[in-house]
This record gives C-alpha cells, sequence and structure tokens, in this order.
C-alpha cells in the first residue's frame, strides 16, 4: 500500500497527490511515469511524475479526472492509500544544458512540465514557459512556474486570463518577433503537440513531446503503447514517453487514444448507477 | 492379468465451456486416481523419470497413491517440485515423463500428470504449510521475476535456509501462469495457492518493483546488501509482423490480450475496471499455446467466428496436440498454411479485414521444419473486427540495459556459461525464458532447481 500524504484540488476535476513510495521517489528523474492501481479491481494507469522529493520519499502526481479510475483515485483523502504504485517508469528527459528553452503545458499537462523548468533552470538553461487551458479556472501550478521561469505567459481558450487563444498562439508570437528559441519541450493533448510541431518544424526548431499512451504494465510487455517514430513501431513505456516530434505519428495516438472509448463510457455509467443504488439503498 | 485402460480426464462439454471461463479439464476423483495408479507397474529402472526436467520420483509417489497416502505422495512429489498443482495441468507431459512410460509403446503411458495434479490438489486443500526448522543462514539472495523459473529458485533457496527476496515487477507474483495462461487451463486460486506455500517457505515477495527501473541489480548487489542474484524475467517482449496496418484499433499482442483478461480480469469488465474490446469475428496469428489460449479466450468473450492463421501445417503447429484438440471442439477455424501480409482498416481507423498469402512448404530449415515460402499470387482476405498477434516473445530488455558486465546474445537473451545458470557477472545467475526463450513452465522450474544448487555452492565458496 502506498500512502497518499497530501491531496490538493488544483483546478475543476485536477487534483494533485503526494504519495509515500520512496522506492520510487529514489530513482525518480523528470520526464518519467508511474503506473498505479487504486484497488483490487482496479485498472492499471500511467501518470507522469510531476515532482518527486527523495528525503521524504514522496513521489507527486497530478491527475485529471476523465475516466473511471482517475475518478476513484479523486475521491481518496490524505491517509488513504492506493494498492499499487510502480516506477519511475520510462527514460527521463534528455535535457538541454544551455540555451533558451521553451516548455509548452496545455491543460494537466502543466504538470509534468514543472519538473523540467525546474531541471532546466538548476542548469542555468534560459527557460519561457508558456502555459495554456480552457480558462483561468483550469490554469495550475501558475506561481511555481513563473516564479522558476526567466519568462511566463498564459494562455487561455476564452481569455479569462492571460491572452485569449492558445498556446500557439503565444508560441508564434515569440517566433514573429524573432525571439531566439533553441529547443521546444511541448506536454499536453496531442491536439496540442501537434499544433506546436506545425509551427517549430518548418523553423527546424527541435521539439519534443511527451505521449501519453494507453499503457497495460508499462515496461515493454504488452505492445499497447505502440507509437510510430519516424515510420518504425516503438512502445511509448521503454522507448519514450518523450520523443522527437517530429518524428511522431500523432494522427496515429489520437485515433489509438480513442480505443476504449465505447467501454470507458460503459464503466462510468455503471459506476454512476452503482453510486446511485447506493444513495438508493439509504 | 490384462492391463486397465487408461482413464480419461473428464472435460467440461465445449457448448457449455465456451459460455465462462471455469476450468475445462475437472480431475480426476479419487476413484479414477486410484485406478491409473494402479496401471503403474512400479518399474526398477523408471525410464518416466529420464522425461521429467526435474527428476520427480515418479513411481514412488504413485505407489504412495496405490497405498490412500497423498501426504506422503505430496511430500515426495514435493521434494522435487514446488508446483505440483501446476505441472500437472500445463506440461507437455505427452512430450516428457509419459513420452518415455514403458507403457507408452503400447499407446497408453500412465496418466502422470493427472495424477500429479490430483496429489498437488489434495495438497492445496489440506492448506498444510511446511516444517521450517531448519538451519537460518545469513546470506541474502534476490530473485527477479516470480515465474516459475524465479518461484522455484527461492523456495529451493529458502529451504536450504537462504534469505530471499523476490522482486516482480507486476502488482501479482507467478509470471505467465499469472498473466499468461487462462483460468480455464489453469485457474488462479491454484497458482496462489502454489505461491502461498512457497512464502510460507520464507520467501519474500516484493511487487511493483521493475528491476532496472526502480532498483538495478548492481544496487541490489552493491547497496541493499544482496550477496547473489538469479535473474528470471522471462520472455515477455512481443514480437509483431512488422507489415502495415499493425496499429490499427483492433490489433493485439497476445500479452496485452491475455494480460488484460488473466491478470487484470478484464473478462469481468465493468466490476473489474479493465477493459477489453473483442469483436465478432477474431484471427489469432500463430500456432503456439499461446496462440490457442488467446483463440480460446476470445471464444469466450463472446466472438463468434475464431480463426487460427498459421503459416506452415498442423504438424509443424507447436502447441500441443491437446490444446489444438480443445481449440478445435470450442469452434475455432484453423486456417493453415497462410500467412498475414497486411491489415486494412476503416476510415476511422479500426481493423476491417486482414489480408493473407497462401503460403507451401519447402526445404527443411534449421529447426528442422519445411521451411513455408508464399504462393505468388495468392493473396486473399479474411473480414475480422479483432487481430491477435501470437507469433512469439522475446526477453525484456530492461535488465540488459541497466546492469554492468551482463554478456546477451544478440536477440537479448541472457548468456549463461553453464547449465546451472552462471552469466558473465560475478554472483549473478540466471535461467528459464529469458536464457532459453519462450519455452516451458517445467524447463523454467529445471533452471531456478539448478541455479539454487548453483548460488548454494558460490555462498559456501565465497562466503
Ligand atoms: C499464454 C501462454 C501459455 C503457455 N502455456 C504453457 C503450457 O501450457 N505449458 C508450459 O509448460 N508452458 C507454457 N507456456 C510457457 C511458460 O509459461 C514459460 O516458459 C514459463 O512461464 C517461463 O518461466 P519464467 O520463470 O522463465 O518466466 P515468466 O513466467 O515469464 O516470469 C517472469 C516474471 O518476471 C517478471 N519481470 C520481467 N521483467 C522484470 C523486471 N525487470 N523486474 C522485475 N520483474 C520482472 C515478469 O513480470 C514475470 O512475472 C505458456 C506461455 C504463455 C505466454
Ligand atoms: S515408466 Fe510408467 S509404469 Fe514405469 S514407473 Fe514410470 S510411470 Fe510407472
Ligand atoms: S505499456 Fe505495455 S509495452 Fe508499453
Amino acid at each position: 500500500m502506498y500512502e497518499i500524504v497530501r491531496k490538493e484540488k488544483l483546478a475543476p476535476g485536477i487534483k494533485l497527490f503526494e504519495i509515500k513510495a520512496p522506492w520510487v521517489a529514489r530513482k525518480a528523474a523528470p520526464g518519467q511515469f508511474i503506473i498505479l492501481r487504486v484497488d483490487e479491481t482496479g485498472e492499471r494507469i500511467p501518470l507522469t511524475i510531476a515532482d518527486f522529493n527523495r528525503d521524504k520519499g514522496t513521489v507527486t502526481i497530478v491527475a485529471q479526472e476523465v475516466g473511471y479510475t482517475t475518478k476513484q483515485l479523486g475521491r481518496l483523502e490524505p491517509g488513504d492509500a492506493v494498492l499499487d504504485f510502480t516506477g519511475p517508469l520510462g527514460q527521463p528527459s534528455e535535457l538541454p544544458d544551455s540555451g533558451t528553452v521553451t516548455c509548452i503545458g496545455g491543460g494537466v499537462g502543466i504538470a509534468p512540465v514543472y519538473p523540467q523548468v525546474k531541471a532546466l533552470r538548476e542548469k542555468g538553461v534560459y527557460v519561457i514557459t508558456i502555459v495554456g487551458a480552457r480558462s483561468a479556472e483550469y490554469l495550475i501550478f501558475t506561481g511555481e512556474l513563473e516564479e522558476l521561469s526567466n519568462e511566463f505567459y498564459i494562455a487561455t481558450d476564452d481569455g479569462s486570463r492571460g491572452c485569449k487563444g492558445f498556446v500557439t498562439g503565444v508560441l508564434q508570437e515569440l517566433l514573429e518577433a524573432d525571439r531566439s528559441i533553441d529547443h521546444v519541450i511541448a506536454i499536453g493533448p496531442v491536439i496540442m503537440m501537434k499544433a506546436v510541431t506545425a509551427i517549430t518544424r518548418p523553423r527546424n526548431i527541435s521539439t519534443t513531446v511527451s505521449l501519453n499512451s494507453l499503457m497495460v504494465d508499462g515496461t515493454g510487455m504488452c505492445g499497447a503503447c505502440r507509437v510510430t517514430i519516424d515510420g518504425e513501431t516503438k512502445f511509448a513505456c521503454i522507448n519514450g514517453p518523450e520523443f522527437d516530434a517530429f518524428k511522431v505519428d500523432f494522427d496515429e495516438q489520437l485515433r489509438r487514444l480513442s480505443f476504449y472509448r465505447d467501454p470507458e463510457a460503459k464503466a462510468m455509467a455503471k459506476a454512476e448507477c452503482r453510486i446511485r443504488n447506493a444513495k438508493g439503498a439509504e | 492379468m490384462p492391463r486397465k485402460n487408461r482413464q480419461d480426464m473428464p472435460l467440461l462439454d465445449p457448448e457449455e465451456r465456451v459460455l465462462h471461463f471455469g476450468e475445462v479439464a475437472l480431475g480426476y476423483d479419487e476413484e479414477k486416481a486410484l485406478a491409473e495408479a494402479e496401471r503403474c507397474l512400479n518399474c526398477k529402472t523408471p525410464l518416466c523419470m529420464q522425461g521429467c526436467p526435474v527428476n520427480v520420483d515418479i513411481p514412488e509417489f504413485i505407489a504412495a497413491i496405490k497405498e490412500g497416502n497423498y501426504d506422503e505422495a505430496a511430500s515426495i512429489l514435493r521434494r522435487k517440485n514446488n508446483l505440483p498443482a501446476i505441472c500437472g495441468r500445463v506440461c507437455p507431459q505427452e512430450n516428457q515423463c509419459e513420452k518415455f512410460c514403458v507403457l507408452a509403446n503400447k499407446g497408453e503411458p500412465v496418466a502422470i500428470g493427472a495424477l500429479e495434479r490430483f496429489v498437488g490438489d489434495y495438497h492445496l486443500a489440506r492448506g498444510e504449510k511446511p516444517d521450517r526448522t531448519g538451519e537460518r543462514k545469513d546470506q541474502r539472495v534476490a530473485v527477479v521475476g516470480s515465474g516459475p523459473a524465479g518461484l522455484t529458485c527461492a523456495a529451493d533457496l529458502a529451504r536450504m535456509g537462504y534469505q530471499v527476496t523476490v522482486f516482480e515487477a507486476f502488482h501479482k507474483p507467478g509470471g505467465v501462469l499469472m498473466y499468461g495462461i487462462p483460468e480455464f487451463r489453469l485457474p488462479k486460486k491454484i497458482v496462489e495457492g502454489e505461491i502461498e506455500y512457497v512464502k510460507s517457505l520464507g520467501v519474500e515477495i516484493r511487487l511493483n518493483t521493475v528491476v532496472g527501473k526502480t532498483v538495478t541489480v548492481d544496487e541490489l548487489l552493491e547497496e541493499h546488501g544482496y550477496d547473489a542474484v538469479f535473474i528470471s524475467t522471462g520472455a515477455g517482449l512481443p514480437y509483431f509482423l512488422n507489415i502495415p496496418g499493425e496499429n490499427l484499433n483492433g490489433v493485439y499482442s497476445a500479452n496485452e490480450f491475455l494480460t488484460r483478461v488473466n491478470l487484470m480480469k478484464a473478462y469481468k469488465f465493468p466490476e473489474h475496471a479493465t477493459p477489453i474490446m473483442v469483436g465478432d469475428k477474431v484471427a489469432v496469428v500463430g500456432g503456439g499455446n499461446v496462440a490457442m489460449d488467446a483463440a480460446r479466450t476470445a471464444r469466450r468473450l463472446g466472438a463468434q467466428k475464431v480463426y487460427i492463421i498459421y503459416r506452415r501445417s498442423r504438424e509443424e503447429m507447436p502447441a500441443r496436440k491437446e490444446e489444438i484438440a480443445r481449440a478445435e471442439e470450442e469452434g475455432v477455424d484453423f486456417r493453415l498454411l497462410a500467412n498475414p501480409v497486411a491489415i486494412h482498416g476503416t476510415e476511422e481507423g479500426w481493423v476491417k479485414e486482414i489480408e493473407l498469402v497462401k503460403m507451401e512448404l519447402g526445404e527443411p530449415d534449421e529447426s528442422g521444419r519445411r521451411r513455408p515460402k508464399p504462393v505468388p499470387g495468392s493473396n486473399f482476405t479474411l473480414e475480422v473486427d479483432t487481430i491477435i498477434i501470437a507469433i512469439g516473445q522475446g526477453p525484456n530488455p530492461l535488465i540488459p540495459r541497466s546492469t554492468n558486465e551482463l554478456q546477451v546474445t544478440e536477440r537479448g537473451h541472457i548468456v549463461v556459461e553453464d547449465e546451472k545458470g552462471r552469466t558473465s557477472k560475478k554472483a549473478v545467475f540466471a535461467g528459464g525464458d529469458v536464457v532459453t526463450g519462450a519455452a516451458t513452465v517445467i524447463e523454467a522450474m529445471g533452471a531456478g532447481k539448478r541455479a539454487a544448487q548453483a548460488i548454494d555452492e558460490f555462498l559456501k565458496a565465497y562466503f
């Protein structure tokens, strides 16, 4: 059992959990992920590491309540525990040692950008951070990121905070203002990462993206996490999750993420009616 | 006195069994077990034993059954085999002990496997715990992977008094026994029971620990105070066909498909949260036990039509005859001498059909089997919505990549110096599928046993 030592509600439907897992904390690095399972009938789901503390032996993850398991996780409180917690999995980020790096986080993807910004700043790299969300209330980690980054920009779809529009708009403006950017890291919805790549590719600015593929084991034994990189099949869990964006087949990724949409909806419906039944019995 | 015929194994009716995941082979009752045991001649030079990779004292345990002394039979079995209820179910006895039994040349060897299962089940049901009064040693051994090789090595070392920790990547121990072989062939309660027994010998199992990620082999030796390491991580990396369309939605590796169903219990979705998608028409590519398990699982998940697609002919199929027969009884349609060349999808990216080319058999290859070659212009398609690739697995690269001085072959198998499993790295031993490539439960157990011996010798020499 892995105890939840801290829980924070960051935004509607987005929660942070700091979990006691000393073995994972000891080895965790930016860019890696963990797999957890809430209880005996639970599913194994991958979540990117948002922070870690080797002294306290804790690992921080941020989950958006989009499916059955993330909702199940969302109902847990400090003092509760998850049954299984495995990691750190995947390759650590390969971060540049110098120059200017733009880190872009979209939605819940802002969380895994945080340890990267932190590590880059520790190396003395100049970091421009751009974060985006639907509206101001869905933004997370803005305080921490603003403090760490050399420059910090916000974009919201509805303009309720920062620029109105998408993170790509901010990136475009920076580039049009002839700002020199050596490398871009983008983490967020596939659509966002694809759009960022559409801007950086013609300018030949090397770009790294983190793919949140479907996974089962996270150790290379199932192939559920297959991605096509430069025309070749790779497993996101052992070769990634970060890849050279210019080589990623984003459309395939989008399609593969929809694999279980139907059964997932069924599980949610069932879970809701279970909850309703429980209420009915009161 | 004329010998009695071999007692047959009672099976569930095929029409009933495809409706659920209950065990198909029901096992002998006491009457059958006694009748079958009576058939054994208790040979002076028991030929059967030379076919057993762990050298079980076969006539001796059968003699104990004859006397109705099942506890004694169990302790004779357990002397050599820590997992009798499992081996009795999944060992290919027809190629091992039963093949060599003197009665085999009359076509009816003693049903050694069925008797082993009978005793194993009896003993599990009794829930007896081993006596742990032996000497305790200070040395610590780390076993990586909790499949049959790891469990066997751990149990033997614990019996010798060593302190053993098994590190397992998954959230449940058992390896292929837990995630690969389906419930209807090997009930998970049986596997859990056998693992409890191994734990009761004093073996500690640390789950959710991916060696090579969470901790490395070098760290186990240098920082965590282990004196030796046994690597038994199996062959879990699935091979794909590398044909167009293989990443369409609806294409699974057999590993993913079986793991979702067996380990994650997707057949009980949504009570268990892991989903599985199986359409009406399923094609399984491959001709081994894994392919048979995937095909029979697909039938139980409601697929109306299940094909097995295999590029050679029936004779070359590596699956056990018994498994092929069970699959056929359950209505699986065998399309032999056919090889996939492409998978075609719908506009939304779901599998629509599989394109195959007919094959013919040419000259024998290195394996002695006739090499299949495509018949030009013979392409045809089958309409399917799910495809399961079961063409084999290789060893996982995580440990070789993260361990200094550990030699592996070109295909990633760990190189061992001798059959005792010594690797190129001091204090590190390996065995099971990670060394041999995908093989059998009992061979993995044999490797685990020999490595336990070798580790004992090593530790005695150095400490
Ligand atoms: C579907 C299927 C059906 C089969 N049917 C039969 C049959 O009927 N009869 C038969 O004799 N054989 C059968 N086999 C083959 C048999 O199961 C294997 O040969 C045997 O299990 C190999 O044992 P092992 O201990 O070497 O490895 P495995 O059973 O593969 O166990 C390896 C364990 O190591 C763990 N592991 C891997 N990497 C790491 C790591 N880095 N850190 C920690 N842990 C790790 C894995 O999670 C796993 O639990 C079948 C195999 C499959 C897949
Ligand atoms: S060879 Fe057959 S008959 Fe002889 S001891 Fe072995 S099982 Fe019994
Ligand atoms: S998640 Fe199973 S291979 Fe990557």
